[in-house]
């Protein structure tokens, strides 16, 4: 089975898959942004507890769920990168780290926003947002550590292994809300019940969810070529790729 | 075992073994994380009396008093089994209504009544038009009063 996949596993074929990709991903991404907000900031009605406020949802849900699946998405890369020694999985871990930084960041300052005019505060202490910021943490010190050493190789495995360490928190972040009392409410849309949203609200919720998945994978396309061409600038299949451009 | 091998077994029980680290230290300070206790919880004594702590609850249906200074309010808070009165002097949150959850952070008097600083509306995780809410409410006025309607 690894055998049909390691063509595309290698750095040359990702480098052009990945820009023959792009584009159909920014593209479908913004035909789902575009579906999704008008649905969730236009056609879908106010709540009955907290009237217009609550079209936060459709920024904060799902770049809460995308910080916690781009977390599983560098690990496992990272993981693959240090069992099976696959550049492309050090590659993807490195190109995931400040996207899922950003979505998490998003996550946290919607999140206060929101909670402001809502529960009364900006932040408290408890058990999901804790563990959210925690995962903040987590995204800053994969950065620095691959900032702070050189070798890329090195810095990789270094990664690689505090991204697997990390992945303890993902559970804990979402099970938070089941697990302790948490001023933040519980789950609304899961797999195994019925959403306790009404469907107008749901459907634009799901979109965006699809767009952020979307845009992820577009820019994590663009951010993969970016760091191959960092990994691999010495090898004779780059050079020659590049004078191909310069020259057609 | 081939290196590849032995190196997916390190990093299983690299995952195993932060799993149980990770689940023994949250187990040790499961009190401390909870973010609130519960009615029941502060009736029996286990809220730390003398110093502030956090109690969470839902406001009783038509419990909520104004004094006449115009500040204070006291309501009940219940857990469906136990109940404590609070009263606090500020403004209360847009989301503070009878019958949907809270949580106050202040002291426990002698008397049994919570004397809040801060008052914290909980949000549920229900979202409907405000129609849906007034057939919902509309429905559950009308339905005999022992069968549920969700």
């Amino acid at each position: 089975m690894f055998k049909r996949f390691h063509p595309y596993a290698s750095p040359k074929h990702f480098h052009r898959l990945a820009q023959r990709l792009s584009p159909w991903l920014f593209g479908l991404s913004a035909v789902l942004f575009a579906a999704g907000l008008t649905g969730g900031l236009v056609l879908a009605p106010a709540d009955y507890q907290q009237g217009e406020s609550f079209r936060i949802i459709y920024l904060h849900v799902p770049s809460a769920w995308m910080s916690m699946f781009v977390y599983l998405v560098m690990a496992s890369a990272g993981a693959a990168g240090l069992i099976w020694k696959v550049k492309l999985g050090d590659i993807i871990a490195r190109a995931c780290a400040p996207l899922g930084a950003s979505f998490t960041f998003l996550a946290l300052a919607t999140g206060s926003l929101w909670g402001k005019p809502m529960w009364g505060t900006w932040w408290v202490w408890d058990a999901r947002l804790t563990s959210e910021l925690i995962l903040l943490f987590l995204y800053l010190g994969y950065l620095a550590l691959q900032s702070a050493i050189e070798d890329r190789r090195a810095a990789a495995r270094a990664g690689a292994v505090l991204a697997i360490v990390g992945v303890v928190n993902i559970p804990i972040i979402h099970y938070s809300v089941v697990w302790w009392s948490t001023l933040h409410q519980g789950a609304t849309v899961s797999k195994f019940d019925a959403p306790s949203m009404a469907t107008s609200m749901l459907i634009p919720l799901l979109l965006m969810a699809l767009a952020f998945k979307a845009y992820f994978l577009a820019v994590l396309m663009v951010r993969a070529r970016c760091e191959i061409l960092a990994f691999e600038q010495h090898t004779a299949w780059l050079r020659a790729e590049l004078s191909d451009e310069r020259t057609s | 075992m081939t290196p590849r091998r032995k190196r997916m077994v390190v990093i299983g029980l690299l995952v195993v073994g932060m799993g149980l680290a990770t689940a023994l230290i949250l187990r040790a300070f499961n009190q401390n994380l909870m973010y609130f206790y519960s009615t029941s919880d502060t009736v029996a004594g286990k809220a730390p009396a003398g110093r502030d702590f956090r109690i969470g609850g839902l406001v009783v249906k038509e419990s909520l008093q104004r004094e006449p200074d115009g500040l204070t309010v006291r309501f009940t808070l219940t857990d469906l089994h136990q109940t404590v009165d609070v009263s606090y002097t500020g403004i209360l949150p847009d989301l503070f209504r009878e019958g949907q959850g809270i949580v106050a952070n202040g002291q426990l008097g002698r008397d049994g009544v919570f004397v809040a600083r801060e008052v914290l509306a909980k949000h549920d995780e229900n979202y409907m038009p405000p129609e849906v809410a007034a057939a919902l409410a509309q429905a559950k006025a009308n339905a005999p009063p022992n069968k549920k309607v969700p």
